[in-house]
């Protein structure tokens, strides 16, 4: 497998871009006077930073490798990650669910539910994140030095702690605002970072016609039509006609409404960039501003994936291909990584791995504020010293932020012990995320919802998530991680995506019906005033009518939706 | 919070690119071979300077017109 060595140039881009990262953090220090400064950037930022630290937190390992390695495996289809699975919910939570997050004053996701339902709601909902955003930035660290190291031959042990120290700085000293101007700085070098990339790639393969009969050959070859790696929908009336092994409805279901509206409406991390808005309005526009360069990243990540693929099934003129594993399936985590060493020479080399970087680092500092917050606002104020001063939880914020820092480089070196661990701990995370949409939803948008309809329906979802994986199981499954771990198997799926896409509607779909019954019998606790603000039926909608038409939030929710049907229809 | 991001956006990328376009004046041809013929270096660090004159044009007519009037009672 091809490495790269580094020439001074490219030391001198990764110092530059490190140079300013800390430099944020340190003019920021100054401004970190109370502990909304610290963990709301004292709600005052511009709708365009927050928008793009809203995308930008959100681009993590998963995203930039995991997606350009899912182009390179499946295609165009991977699209569907954006254009089903998350522009709709980043609508859906700017029109209808900001006016409840943002007029609510409530501090964090926990604290919303805590205001809607009751302690117990929010307490489940706190611990389980918490945990989750560690082992988020744990893997994040991980994923960044075995890449280092393999593209490289850079130290494990330097390249974490080096991240972890440049992160935990740049936090400590601006909390916040340091991490979410970070996060728009490495929005621009990621997109900086990678558009050579595609164009030259996209070069080698003779555009976009090469690059579709070349990915035609690979389909044929493994027995799909010709148009599977190039078409998005053509291919989804049943699983088997896909690289994928995903029908429509699970499709469309578990990834476009229970996954994506779970994660992007219900997830702290990137509604904490949303809270940090100075106004309502602003507030609002975050997730719709993000939405837009969100439609087109699938060009930066999944495009180079898909070359990635052509290029091995049939050399360019560069002669690129995927490494191949003993079992004859292609690396195709290292898609990316390896286009870079392979078009960019020393210079725009430290250009894309600084990107690269930089996407590793915001994922780990979205995660690692969104814990600082959570743990400070809604574990230690909550439960542990309930009436300390303001100065007290800035302190505990600086601190939290340590602690963040050091569990994910703990979890780090446990993904590199146990692989298996972090699988089995994600899987847990997946059944507990997979309901929290349904609580919300009803939450929301109905009166009737009671604290205990909501507690024990989240407990109901999470269960209904674990027994469907326990009795299903993909096809060549080899681990009980993968399912079919309570004995008896009643449904074999043709993928692991499909599996996971049909857990999640499973626990969605229990979670809203036991909320529904168990609401129902039981007693209001909420009186009408203090749901106001917390629920539709209760509060009044913001008004935008002294907005141009053009920059009301409605007109740019439905301008973003009809370009995304357009993106849809044109790779149909 | 009165800091203008686009000011250090902005320095970053020109700084970024004047060190590309500069290395890319002085190195050696071989080097793009990889690159498919093209130069990537120069024409991408002069992209990116662009951009980054471009930032720190909008931050400075941002800082100017938000500049408090000289002073009547």
């Amino acid at each position: 497998m091809p490495t790269a060595g580094l020439a001074l140039i490219d030391y001198a881009v990764i110092g530059v871009y490190f140079l300013f990262v800390l430099g944020i953090g340190w003019i920021l220090r100054r401004d970190m006077r109370s502990s909304e400064d610290f963990f709301l950037s004292g709600r005052s930022l511009p709708a365009w930073i927050s928008g793009l630290a809203f995308l930008s937190a959100n681009l993590g390992a998963q995203e930039v490798i995991g997606m350009g390695a899912s182009g390179a495996k499946y295609g165009i289809m991977t699209s569907h990650f954006y254009w089903v699975g998350a522009i709709p919910a980043m609508v859906f939570v700017g029109l209808f669910m900001m006016p409840f997050y943002y007029g609510s004053r409530a501090r964090s996701v926990p604290e919303y539910l805590k205001l809607r339902f009751d302690e117990k709601t929010r307490a489940f909902n706190a611990v389980s994140f918490a945990a989750m955003t560690i082992f988020s930035s744990g893997i994040s660290m991980y994923a960044m030095g075995l890449l280092l190291a393999t593209l490289l031959g850079w130290d494990f042990d330097v390249s974490v702690l080096v991240s972890a120290v440049i992160v935990l700085a740049y936090i400590v000293l601006g909390g916040l605002t340091s991490a979410i101007y970070n996060e728009v700085l490495q929005f621009f070098l990621i997109v900086l970072g990678f558009v050579p990339l595609v164009t030259l790639g996209l070069m080698d393969v003779g555009g976009w016609d090469g690059l579709t009969s070349r990915l035609g050959a690979v389909a044929t070859e493994q027995g799909y039509a010709a148009g599977a790696w190039t078409n998005s929908w053509s291919h989804l009336g049943s699983a088997s006609a896909n690289p994928m092994g995903v029908e429509w409805f699970g499709m469309a279901m578990g990834l476009g409404f229970v996954l994506s509206f779970g994660y992007w409406c219900t997830d702290f991390l990137v509604v904490q960039r949303a809270m940090a808005a100075k106004s309502m309005e602003a507030a609002q526009r975050t997730p719709l501003i993000a939405a837009v360069p969100k439609m087109l990243f699938p060009a930066l990540v999944i495009l180079p994936g898909m070359i990635a693929m052509a290029l091995t099934h049939q050399a360019g003129a560069t002669g690129f291909a995927l490494p191949t594993r003993a079992d004859g399936t292609h690396t195709y985590d290292l898609a990316i990584p390896l286009m870079l060493i392979h078009y960019y020479p020393s210079g725009l080399l430290g250009l894309g791995l600084t990107a690269l970087m930089a996407s590793f680092m915001s994922g780990m500092a979205g995660n690692v504020t969104a814990f600082n917050t959570v743990w400070t606002y809604d574990l230690y104020q909550s439960y542990v010293r309930p009436n300390e001063s303001d100065r007290h939880y800035l302190r505990m914020g600086r601190i939290a932020t340590v602690g963040g820092i050091a569990l994910s480089v703990g979890a780090a070196y446990l993904a590199a012990a146990f692989n298996n661990i972090m699988d089995l701990l994600q899987l847990v995370f997946a059944f507990v995320n997979a309901p929290l949409f349904a609580t919300f939803l009803l939450g929301m948008f109905w009166t009737r919802a009671t604290g205990h309809g909501a507690f024990l329906g989240l407990l109901t979802g999470t269960g209904a998530a674990a027994l469907h994986h326990g009795l299903t199981v993909p096809v060549g499954a080899a681990t009980l991680v993968k399912g079919g771990w309570l004995g008896i198997v009643l449904h074999q799926y043709p993928s692991e995506m499909a599996q996971n896409f049909w857990t999640a509607i499973w626990a969605w779909s229990a979670c809203f019906v036991a909320t529904i019954v168990i609401s129902l019998v039981t007693r209001r606790t909420k009186s009408d005033d203090e749901l106001r603000g917390l629920v539709y039926a209760m509060t009044p909608m913001p008004e935008h009518g002294h907005l141009t038409w053009w920059r009301r939030p409605a007109t740019i929710g439905v301008a973003v939706l009809a370009l995304t049907l357009a993106l849809n229809l044109v790779f149909w | 919070m009165g800091h203008d991001l686009r000011w250090p956006i902005g320095a970053m990328f020109a700084l970024l690119g004047a060190l590309l376009a500069g290395y890319g004046l002085v190195s050696d041809g071989a080097l793009y071979q990889r690159s498919l013929g093209v130069n990537v270096n120069l024409w991408w660090g002069l992209c990116l300077l662009a951009f980054g004159l471009v930032m720190l044009a909008f931050a400075r007519r941002s800082a100017r017109l938000n500049a408090p009037r000289p002073q009547s009672t």
